[in-house]
Order: C-alpha cells, then sequence, then structure tokens
C-alpha cells in the first residue's frame, strides 16, 4: 500500500469546487416559504436608544419584525456574557443591532429597512483603548479592562507588584538598553463568501446551515438562546468560503438572529450579509500598541525584555481575553531571556467587538518584537539576522512561560535555508540598490508560533472525534473539525487512510453537522491537524485493530472481515483527545507548557520602495517553516503562502478608516487586499523536524504561523532599502513620507 | 422582457427585467450557481464570466445586454466528470482552497489562456489581476495556469 501522508494528494472538494456544483450556503435552493431577512444598525458608535419608528408609508403586515423585547435572554453565550442579540436601549457600537426585518420579497425588505428609523440620543464614543482603561464603563457595571495578564521570569519574578521596578532595575543593570513602541490596526479578514446561513424550525426543533467555522459554538449559542436541550438544536456546515478566524465566533450572532426571525415567522429565514456589512459588523483583528525596552550585553547577547501591550477589545469581550493571551504568549518572539515582564491588557471601547483572525494576537506582538530586534541591531551596528541567529531559541532553552524546549525546534534551519535561498547576505553586503527613482531592499523576521489551545485549553477542552467501519471496507470520519478551505477533509482522509492502511478512496468524511458528530473543539488555533488530526489517527487504528484481529480469527480480506464484524453490531471508535504528560502549565502564574509545540520560521522580502510616490510592492518573497511533518505538502505549501500575503496585505495596504467610531471604507473599492499583481512570486521551504506526538510521523499546527512574520519582514526590507524605521502599521505611502520628512529635520 | 441569450452553448430564453443582473439571471433562472458574489461592485471579479469570450463581472452587468450574445460560466469549462485540463490542474496544484473565487479566476484564465497560450508568470498575474484570492497567495493559481497552458499545447484551447 502506498502511503497517503507525505504526498500531494489532490484535495477531494477540488472537483466540486472547480466545476463550480460546490453548495455554498447562498447557493443552496430556497426552501418553500423562506424569507429574507435584514439587520437594523445604530449607525451612533454610543447612545441612548429612545425609540424605534416604523414608517407608516410601508406596508408591514407581511414583515416580521424582530425587537430587543422579542429576545429572552438577550445574550449571545461566549466567555463573558456581555453582548446583547439585539441592542435594547444602549448603544454600545456604530453597527450594534437593533432591529431584525424578514420578508419573502426582497426589494420591499430593503425599502422595509430604510423606513426605520432609530431615535438615538448620541454620547460620546470612547475610542482610544488606553484613554478608555480611565473613561467610564462601555458597558454598564462592568470595568473597561477585559482582561490582564502578566508574565515574568527571572528577576522579574517577584510578584506583580514588584515587577516593575524589578525588570527596570535588570534594564538598568544591561550595557546596551533600547526602548520602543509599535503599532497595528485593525484587519479584515475578507474571507471571499460574505457571512451566511439559513435557520428553520420543526419539530426536532431549530435547523441552522451555513457558511461556519465551528459548528459547536453555534449549537452552544442557540443552546443557550432559546432554552433548548442539546439534541434540538442542529447545527450543519454548508461549503464554507474561507474564515480565517472571521467565521468562528461571529455566526453566532446571526445563527440568533435568523433563528428569532424564523422562530417569529414561521417561515425559513434566509440571511446573507453584502459585503458591505459584512466588513462594518463582523469581528477584526484586535488593534494593538507594544511598548518594548530590552537590555542586551555589547556583543549583541539578549539579557532582558520588558514589553506592555494594550489591545483595543471592541465593545464587548467576545474571544478577547484568549486573544489577548496568545498576543502574551508569543511577545518575547523566539528569542531567549533571561528576565522577562510582560504584562497585557485589553480594552473595551465604543467599536465593534474584535474577534479571532488568524495569528489571534500573535502576529501583533511579534509584528513588535521583531521591529524592535531591528532596532536593536542597529543600536549595535549588527546585521538584523545575524542578532536573531545569536538568540534562537534552541533544544534545552526555556521561554518566557518557563517551558523547557525538548524536541521539535528548527528555528536555526529555518533562518539558514531562507538566508540561503534569497541570498540575503549578498543582498545586504551590496547595500541597497537604487535604481532611478526605485531603491530596493532586503528585511527579515524569525518568529514561532504555538500550536494548538493555550496552557491547559486542550486538556480542559476534550475534544473528540470518531471513525465508522462501514459495509464494504470503507471507514468513515466523523467530527466537528470544518474544511474552510485549508483541506481539513483531504488531509484527514490521509491521516486516517495510513493509519489503517487502507487507500485513500477508503475513507469518507461524514458532513458536519452537530446532530451527527461529536464536538471535536473549534476549527481554530492550529488545532486541527495537529490535535484533532491525531484523534482521528488514533481512532482509525483501533477500528483497524479490531478488523486485523477478526481477520486473524476467521481469514478474510479487511472488507470482508470488517462486514462481518458490522453484521453482528456498529463498529466505531470515539477517541477523546489526551494530552501528553508533559504539558504542564499553570493558569494563576501563566507558567509552564504554554503549547505542546511551536512551528518555526523566517520570512525573508525583497522590496522596491518608489523614493517620489512611497509606494512599496515586494518583489521577492522567501520562506522556510519547521512544519513538523507536511502531510499534504501542496496544501501545506498553500496554507503558508495565504497566510503570508495576507500578512503582506496588513503590512502595506490593509487599514480600516474611522471617523467618530464609523468606518469610513466599508467597500473593496477602499479596503484594499493584494492583487495577484501585488503579491511577489513566492519561494517556500518545508522543513521537517516531526513533533513526536503530532499525527501522520509529526504533523505541528501551521495554519495562523504564516500571519505572524509578513510584516515585519517587509518593514525590515523598507528600513533597508530607505533608511526609513517604521513602527507602526500599515507601512503606507503616507507613513513613508512623514518618516522621511522626521528624517530630513 | 423576454431575452434570449446563448449560455454554455445552449439557447435560453427568460422572461426577466432587462435591468436584472446577468449574476442574478444565471444563478437565479438559470439555475447556475457556480458563479460567486463576492462584493457586488466589480472589484472581486469572484463572478467573472465571458461575454462572447472577453470577461467580465457578471455583477455590473445587465442581463439585458446580453440578448444574442453568449456568456460562459465556469460550468461551461467542464462538468464535474469530465474537468478541463484548466480546471483539473486548479486541482492538482493547489489553486483552489476554499473555492469561492475559483469559478471566476478559472474564467479569467480561460480568457488568458486562449489570448496568451504561453503566458509568462507576469502575464498570468496581469491576466488575473481582476480576480481577487485571500486563501492562496496566488502562486499556486500561478502554478495551475501554468501547468495547465502545458497541458493544453500551442493552441491554447481548452478542451473540455
Amino acid at each position: 500500500m502506498q502511503p497517503s501522508v507525505g504526498v500531494s494528494v489532490p484535495r477531494v472538494d477540488g472537483a466540486a469546487k472547480v466545476a463550480g456544483t460546490a453548495l455554498y450556503v447562498d447557493d443552496l435552493p430556497p426552501l418553500p416559504g423562506e424569507l429574507h431577512g435584514v439587520t437594523v444598525r445604530s449607525r451612533v458608535a454610543r447612545g441612548r436608544l429612545r425609540g424605534v419608528t416604523f414608517d407608516p408609508a410601508i406596508d408591514w403586515s407581511d414583515v416580521t419584525i424582530v425587537r430587543a423585547e422579542d429576545v429572552t435572554p438577550n445574550v449571545v453565550a461566549l466567555i463573558v456574557d456581555d453582548q446583547p442579540v439585539l441592542a435594547a436601549d444602549v448603544i454600545r457600537h456604530a453597527y450594534e443591532p437593533v432591529v431584525l426585518l424578514a420578508c419573502a420579497d426582497r426589494a420591499k425588505l430593503a425599502r422595509a429597512a430604510a423606513a426605520v428609523t432609530l431615535e438615538v440620543d448620541p454620547l460620546p464614543p470612547i475610542l482610544d483603548p488606553e484613554a478608555a482603561l480611565s473613561a467610564d464603563a462601555v458597558v454598564e457595571g462592568r470595568s473597561n479592562l477585559q482582561k490582564r495578564y502578566l508574565i515574568t521570569k527571572g528577576a522579574a519574578d517577584v510578584g506583580d507588584e514588584a515587577s516593575l521596578a524589578a525588570i527596570e532595575a535588570a534594564l538598568a543593570g544591561c550595557e546596551v538598553v533600547v526602548r520602543g513602541r509599535y503599532t497595528t490596526t485593525h484587519q479584515e479578514q475578507l474571507y471571499l463568501e460574505p457571512q451566511g446561513l439559513i435557520a428553520r424550525w420543526d419539530d426536532h426543533g431549530v435547523h441552522v446551515v451555513g457558511s461556519i467555522q465551528c459548528p459547536y459554538y453555534v449549537h452552544k449559542a442557540l443552546t443557550k438562546g432559546f432554552d433548548l436541550p442539546a439534541d434540538r438544536v442542529h447545527v450543519t456546515q454548508a461549503v464554507t468560503g474561507g474564515g480565517f478566524g472571521g467565521k468562528e465566533e461571529y455566526p453566532s450572532v446571526l445563527a440568533l438572529h435568523a433563528a428569532l426571525l424564523a422562530r417569529k415567522s414561521g417561515r425559513p429565514v434566509r440571511m446573507i450579509y453584502d459585503r458591505k456589512e459584512d466588513l462594518e459588523a463582523t469581528t477584526k483583528r484586535h488593534p494593538a500598541i507594544c511598548d518594548v525596552a530590552t537590555g542586551c550585553d555589547r556583543d549583541g547577547t539578549l539579557r532582558v525584555l520588558a514589553m506592555r501591550v494594550v489591545m483595543d477589545g471592541g465593545a464587548y469581550v467576545t474571544l478577547t481575553p484568549v486573544v489577548l493571551s496568545r498576543g502574551a504568549l508569543h511577545a518575547a518572539g523566539a528569542y531567549r531571556w533571561r528576565d522577562a515582564r510582560i504584562e497585557a491588557l485589553a480594552a473595551a471601547t465604543n467599536t465593534p467587538p474584535n474577534g479571532a483572525f488568524r495569528g489571534f494576537g500573535a502576529p501583533q506582538t511579534i509584528w513588535a518584537i521583531e521591529r524592535h530586534l531591528d532596532a536593536v541591531a542597529r543600536e549595535l551596528g549588527r546585521d538584523p539576522l545575524d542578532l536573531r541567529r545569536q538568540n534562537l531559541l534552541t533544544i534545552g532553552d526555556t521561554t518566557a512561560t518557563g517551558q523547557k524546549l525538548a524536541f521539535s525546534v528548527a528555528g536555526l534551519e529555518c533562518l539558514d535555508k531562507a538566508r540561503a535561498d534569497s541570498g540575503y547576505d549578498e543582498k545586504r553586503r551590496r547595500g541597497p540598490v537604487a535604481t532611478g527613482r526605485v531603491a530596493r531592499g532586503i528585511g527579515a523576521a524569525t518568529f514561532l508560533h504555538g500550536a494548538g489551545f493555550t496552557g491547559s485549553g486542550e486538556r480542559n477542552l476534550k475534544g473528540k472525534a470518531a471513525v465508522d467501519l462501514v459495509a464494504g471496507g470503507r471507514l468513515l470520519i466523523r467530527t466537528g473539525s470544518t474544511d474552510i478551505g485549508q483541506g481539513t477533509e483531504t488531509v484527514f482522509r490521509q491521516i486516517v487512510a495510513d493509519a489503517a492502511g487502507l487507500p485513500i478512496g477508503a475513507v469518507d468524511y461524514a458532513p458536519v453537522c452537530t446532530t451527527h458528530v461529536p464536538d471535536s473543539g473549534p476549527t481554530v488555533a492550529s488545532r486541527t491537524i495537529m490535535i484533532v488530526g491525531s484523534i482521528v489517527e488514533s481512532a482509525a487504528r483501533k477500528v483497524a485493530a479490531r478488523v486485523a484481529a477478526e481477520r486473524d480469527r476467521a481469514g478474510g480480506t479487511f472488507a470482508e472481515a470488517g462486514d462481518r464484524l458490522i453484521a453482528a453490531g456498529e463498529v466505531t471508535e470515539l477517541v477523546q483527545y489526551v494530552s501528553p504528560d508533559y504539558v504542564k502549565w499553570d493558569d494563576a502564574t501563566y507558567k509552564g507548557d504554554a503549547y505542546p509545540v511551536f512551528a518555526w520560521s523566517c520570512f525573508i522580502a525583497e522590496v522596491d520602495v518608489d523614493l517620489d510616490t512611497f509606494e512599496t510592492t515586494v518583489v521577492g518573497f522567501w520562506s522556510a517553516t519547521d512544519v513538523g511533518r507536511a502531510v499534504n505538502p501542496v496544501l501545506c505549501v498553500g496554507q503558508i503562502e495565504g497566510g503570508a500575503l495576507q500578512a503582506l496585505g496588513w503590512a502595506l495596504t490593509e487599514e480600516i478608516v474611522w471617523k467618530d467610531g464609523l468606518i469610513q471604507n466599508p467597500r473593496l473599492t477602499n479596503y484594499i487586499i493584494p492583487t495577484a499583481l501585488d503579491a511577489p512570486h513566492m519561494t517556500t521551504a518545508l522543513i521537517e523536524e516531526p513533533f513526536p506526538f503530532g499525527p501522520g510521523g509529526g504533523a505541528k499546527g501551521i495554519g495562523e504561523l504564516p500571519m505572524d512574520g509578513g510584516a515585519p519582514a517587509v518593514a525590515a526590507a523598507i528600513e533597508h532599502a530607505t533608511g526609513l524605521s517604521l513602527g507602526a502599521l500599515p507601512l503606507s505611502p503616507e507613513r513613508l513620507l512623514a518618516a522621511s520628512r522626521r528624517n530630513a529635520l | 422582457m423576454k431575452v434570449t441569450l446563448t449560455v454554455n452553448g445552449s439557447h435560453r430564453e427568460l422572461d426577466v427585467p432587462p435591468l436584472m443582473r446577468l449574476i442574478d439571471a444565471l444563478r437565479g433562472p438559470l439555475g447556475l450557481t457556480g458563479t460567486k458574489e463576492g462584493c457586488a461592485e466589480g472589484e472581486c471579479g469572484a463572478c467573472t464570466v465571458l461575454l462572447d469570450g472577453d470577461p467580465v463581472c457578471s455583477c455590473l452587468v445587465p442581463v439585458g445586454q446580453c440578448a444574442g450574445r453568449s456568456v460562459t460560466t465556469v460550468e461551461g469549462l467542464g462538468s464535474i466528470d469530465h474537468l478541463a485540463p484548466l480546471q483539473r490542474m486548479f486541482v492538482d496544484h493547489g489553486g483552489a482552497q476554499c473555492g469561492i473565487c475559483t469559478p471566476g479566476m478559472l474564467v479569467a484564465a480561460e480568457a488568458l489562456l486562449r489570448r496568451t497560450p504561453k503566458p509568462t508568470e507576469a502575464e498570468i498575474r496581469e491576466g488575473l489581476a481582476g480576480n481577487l484570492c485571500r486563501c492562496t497567495g496566488y502562486q499556486r493559481i500561478v502554478e495551475s495556469v501554468k501547468a495547465a497552458a502545458e497541458l493544453r499545447g500551442d493552441r491554447g484551447e481548452g478542451a473540455a
């Protein structure tokens, strides 16, 4: 039997996608009596809702209307129950949903939505996250400090109160101290399929089908929102056109809205956002302000790190504590520090809640630490990549949380590989090349990304997946892990096929519906292959062992023995994830093994900067990434390249422009993501340093990692080309112009 | 209003408002949901179809303007049981991930290869610059189109 793992088998859903027959939610045919649903939003960042008027010129008799008083409990169930399903009397951000409408006639529905007037007494909005920490409450009765973490190591490990003075004392003892501030902005996930789903009720309860990354999150929201037993909520994932975190928590809100309209109207309700509504109302990447101070020896040995991170959580907590945690846990970068103090805060503001987006807090802090290392290199007169190489974590080192790295650590190999592939040394030695008005430069970032849930997360989550034996010697994978484009369905089949000794064509993947698949935990956190993949691998081995025992007993092929077992009763293995014993984590002190393992990477970007217009073009891009084991190399490379380009977009062009808490550019015309012409040719190398507990011979999670290194590599290249060092994203012509004027003074 | 047009080689007659967007006619009465809507303002290219052989955003074209003309959608390139080489290469080389940009990307690539049977990487990027993809970083799409160009040979024909 040819193994499947390690082979770039064509993605199993590929044919339907290229033929145009894959059915995404809005491709599903209308159900009998189906209505369209729409949301009326506040358009004021903060205020008191006095009332709602419905223009009598509209005949409202065939329009279903849902308001806050129709909703009990009026809360979106997540970490903290602070977000209402519909605003009742207080408006806390400009896209707060207030009224839901449904109608069979879409044209009339649009007129009806325009005929609803919200009477709002505006209040001055709180928009600055740092100022918010001492401002009056965004959500009455709750602190604007949504969450705080403190990580201490070495000299700073003297208790919360004394740690600040202790880290300053440690800095004062260093030969070279460098300080800097690094900031990042909102970023929209911009999956090309906008959010959407269809809800209906029947004798079995409520059914929703839609574009969903985490069906069990939606299941939980509906169970709590309608006070239903779990078996009366049925959540099905349609083919999903990208998520990147954006369809992690937000679909819960949409599902509640559609289900409310469906319940009140007694009809199926389809809610599909248009691009503008999706860009305005759904979650985005948290902006962050990072203040960094480091101390090192004159020879470049890093010693002391102090970082304070402030993230803007938006009006409601949603997933902010978890995002902030991952940000804090990546703040020290891929480097050794003797002493460290990382303080991370999230503040509530009158902006739409920020949420999950690929990287999940880490791109913000890695932007800070990578930009800062370039500043340290400048201060020392060292090559930035040499300085990184000198300080990169290797086996036996401990991270800022005291995690001792024991295996699968290939940061150095990644650095050396990308360095060689890109011709970095030669290009740096030559110095920036000016051709006419264009200056060319090259820059790098090295980084790590933790795979799986943070700390004790996987142990608490107890993710489950099942493999069933079905007639004819076939296996069926049942998991709540979704394929949203990244290739889960294909890669899981490869892992299961090899674990059972079957060809990949003998493995099926059950449609993801909460009624029929177990809760494998959400499809997030670079955990799908590494964690859930190892569960399905284990389940497949157990099923295969039962078939092998039957073959030993009574002979026959796999299919024949399997069919005999099935004739005697259902053959299925439901396996719950078991964290490796070595993973020890203390949530109280934030110490221990923050992640079961890290993936490692080095990104190198070469840019042309037009010195007249300050436009930057990325002309070359090289990366080397330690993925543990590439189960499907083409899909793996596709993840890295796709994530890298999202990072380049964040670096150069993607910016949400705000005015008084409202988004000024909620369209693809003016929120600019990279085209094929903006994107560089990418040279992508995979390094395989297996994770002993990973499936398929050692796979690690890499879904989020490529979002981390793109922006700092581009900034470093711009600095090489122009001498302009920017600490704020995006690296727009306007910012470069301003920096050049400062430099000229 | 009655509109007659050719869709994927078949004669079709519609009774729809002439200002109905072509994408709505395709996805609604014509039952061709392969064409996707990503932005509704001609920026993302997900709804790209060929109109008399030229790529257009079907969200910007009123169906009335298509009377007597020929429209090719992703469904017209090849069926799931008989994929065209271009479609096959997108599967084999990682050109499709989430799949929403894919139908428009394939149609734009088909137009490119008819025009330029052996495109350089720069020509591929130029030819697909009107089609946004958020998943792939475009490199796998470029590789897919290159591989398809090889398969199609010098005549640039996309035999389905």
